[in-house]
């Protein structure tokens, strides 16, 4: 079996226990035999104890001891599985309005989104507010689950109906791909088998449209960005005039006889060799961890952006940013916070709320700037010195900032340039 | 090049070096905290390519529990040779006769939770700010909460209800003084990828993972091999089978399996079709349900 080109495909889930998400995730690792036979046994016996009958899918996501004995998800939790043809992470993460920050945290690596809808219930506000970060967080790809199918005698026309409403909002998002996919978590209905009760659905089940759908180019591989991460100085027996910027491409395509601009300084060089981790390379792209010479010796140093010439970020220090607060302590305007961006660190000050969002409305609030924990607002930022961005829907990486608390040294928020 | 994605595996090595050389830039005194097993290995094995020409820029540190096998230590004392990387021993032993800790008593006694305070000693008196280690979420239910990036308070204490939000690849090492970090390069790798990343890049391992013959006892529903720390009781028999160990922990709690995986390319055939988890033949897991959640809030790897 030749694994060479399989991809690592990243996909969150969003909902409460109560679309059955624990359940469609035990559902997949189950299905696709990923779990193990002791921990079978473990939820088995759990199961038991519990009074309920048979496995309790839900059980395999459960984690923390507060957790266990809630019910309920706190706080993200990995899960990996893999099929012959991928790899999988899924960030489970955890529903409730409550926990935005962790939603927000989880879509921020994802390629997929799984929002789950209660086919009974239709689509909800809660629903609203995933699709609504699913967009704000550009997940490439959105599947809608609308689950429990087998409560709603598997009707083509319950399926339909949310469809259209899902489609009615999510029209003024900005999501680039949707998918609607009718399954039963807890009878295994189109996730990893086909459904035998909905014969009227012809696509795919979900397994297979996570296996299969393109998601080379969730990367962007037309932009060369490369923010040098460190300075590579051996000072050994040949290599002593070796002088390596390590880093990890934050987009595009780097070739050996590219002419590029380190910025800010503006200086320009030739890339003279590429070092990857299996060798020296012709080119390297996102997102290669590699180092790279230039024929000219310049001063270049931690947090500066290697990119090709003419094709430039904006340098500057005016950020317009969606600023997700992740913290208790709320945001204090003209405070001195420490920016994050890339390798790049620099002091930072929140200018101006523009507006807030409404998380249940999605509406904008202009006259509240009181913004707390899981708020999410449209921000004016001033950095001390330029950063080097790109908008977020252009690049991810590139585009997206974390705030610290320079008292706390806590995360405080996370920011996408505008 | 033909194709521009990488694959899985590929994709996870660039993740773990671009985490490695954060470390460098972020902390002061960074330590890779190296059992001997193989995830401690591949991580050295990833710091080797993520400085390559540079020399590993951190020391290695064994938390010790005296109950080793005899080939891990071996193992260890070759690579550091090789690597010209400094070593830093925490001993348990030292620990105990110190009076910081005492053995535990009784038939299934290990040393297992000593190595909390060992640990912590040591992070404390080499003045370490970040000790990188080989853990992964998929080993255990408490590890996939894990942070990249994980904050100890300056008692050296994990609060997993409390920990800082980690998005995109923007990690934040920021502490005060008599705090640290641990940071997991290789969260995101399976039993499955480490092994195929082994078998790929050719790296050596002890030879305790590869079937080889052993005199055993059966307990805890795995074959403990015996040693000079591990008591035998009267209705327990001594068999030779062979056997290979999964992971590599203390001598007299590491369970190993019947198998004839003696080559890398077997191994990794027989992981694929395994259908226990890797930690199943861990007797230190099995105390209770949340018994690596326990021991991680105070400090352990």
């Amino acid at each position: 079996m030749s694994l060479d080109n399989n991809q690592l495909l990243r996909f969150t889930t969003a909902g409460s226990v109560d679309d059955g998400k624990s359940t469609l995730i035990g559902r997949l690792l189950y299905d696709s035999k990923s779990i193990f036979e002791d921990q079978l046994e473990a939820v088995e016996n759990t199961s038991r104890k519990k009074g309920h009958d048979g496995v309790d899918l839900a059980l395999f996501t459960d984690g923390l001891r507060d957790e266990r004995a809630q019910g309920i998800t706190i706080d993200v939790a990995y899960r990996y599985f893999t099929t012959p043809r991928r790899k999988f992470i899924i960030a489970d993460t955890p529903g409730h309005i409550q926990y935005t920050r962790n939603m927000v945290t989880g879509a921020s690596t994802a390629n997929a989104a799984i929002i789950l809808i209660d086919a009974r219930h239709g689509v909800i506000e809660q629903t609203k507010r995933h699709a609504f970060i699913a967009s704000l967080l550009q997940i490439p790809h959105v599947i809608v689950c609308v689950n429990k199918m087998d409560l709603v005698d598997f009707s083509p026309a319950v399926f339909e109906k949310i469809v259209g409403e899902f489609e009615e909002f999510a029209s003024k998002m900005l999501i680039m791909d949707i998918r609607f996919i009718p399954i039963s978590a807890l009878l295994g209905d189109n996730v990893v088998n086909r459904s035998v009760n909905m014969d009227w659905y012809a696509d795919a089940p979900l397994l297979h449209t996570l296996e299969t759908m393109h998601i080379s180019s969730d990367i962007n591989k037309v932009d060369m960005r490369f923010p040098v991460q460190s300075i590579l100085r051996p000072q050994r027996d040949h290599f002593r005039d070796f002088r390596g910027y390590a880093g990890r491409i934050a987009g595009g395509v780097i070739r050996v006889g590219d002419n590029v601009t380190v910025m800010p300084s503006g200086f320009k060089s030739k890339v003279k060799s590429i070092q990857a981790p299996a060798g020296n390379l012709e080119e390297a792209f996102a997102p290669m961890s590699i180092s790279v010479t230039l024929d000219d010796d310049i001063d270049i140093s931690r947090g500066d952006m290697i990119v090709r010439e003419n094709n430039n970020p904006s340098a500057t220090q005016d950020l317009e940013v969606m600023l997700c607060w992740l913290h208790n302590k709320s945001a204090r305007p003209r405070t001195k916070y420490t920016i994050r961006h890339t390798t790049n660190e620099q002091k930072a000050m929140i200018r101006e709320i523009i507006y807030k969002i409404d998380i249940n409305t999605l509406g904008r609030i202009t006259d509240d700037n009181e913004i707390g924990m899981n708020d999410i607002c449209k921000a004016k930022i001033r950095t001390t010195k330029p950063l080097m961005v790109d908008p977020y829907r252009v690049n991810r990486s590139t585009g997206s900032v974390i705030l610290i608390d320079e008292s706390t040294n806590e995360t405080v928020a996370a920011g996408m340039i505008v | 090049m033909s194709k521009y994605f990488l694959n899985y595996l590929e994709e996870l090595e660039a993740e773990a070096i671009y985490v490695l050389r954060e470390v460098w830039a972020q902390f002061q005194n960074p330590v890779i905290l190296f059992s001997g097993g193989k995830d401690s290995i591949v991580l050295t094995h990833l710091a080797k390519k993520a400085f390559f020409p540079s020399k590993i820029p951190f020391a290695l540190m064994h938390i010790d529990t005296g109950h080793n096998f005899p080939e891990t230590i071996a193992f260890r004392d070759q690579l550091i040779d090789s690597l010209g990387a400094r070593l830093i021993v925490g001993s348990v032993e030292d620990s105990i006769n110190q009076g910081r800790v005492a053995e535990e008593q009784g038939k299934n006694a290990t040393r297992n939770a000593l190595q909390i305070t060992t640990l912590l000693d040591a992070i404390e008196e080499n003045q370490i700010d970040c000790a990188i280690g080989g853990g992964r979420r998929d080993e255990e239910k408490a590890r996939a909460k894990e942070r990249f990036f994980s904050h100890r308070d300056d008692f050296g204490q994990w609060d997993p209800k409390n920990q800082r939000p980690e998005l995109w690849n923007l990690f934040n090492g920021k502490h005060f003084e008599g705090e640290h970090f641990r940071v997991f390069p290789i969260s995101n790798w399976t039993e499955m990828d480490v092994w195929n990343y082994i078998r790929r890049e050719k790296i050596e391992i002890p030879s305790l993972y590869m079937a080889h013959e052993r005199d055993v006892v059966w307990r805890n529903n795995s074959w403990i091999p015996t040693s000079d720390f591990l008591s035998i009781n009267e209705d327990e028999a001594i068999f030779n089978k062979r056997v290979r160990f999964r992971t590599l922990g203390d001598i007299t709690i590491t369970g190993g399996i019947e198998s004839e995986a003696d080559t890398l390319e077997k191994i990794v055939q027989e992981v694929a079709a395994m259908r226990h988890t890797e930690r199943g033949n861990r007797t230190d897991d099995k105390r209770s349900e949340t018994a690596m959640e326990d021991r991680k809030k105070q400090g352990y790897f």
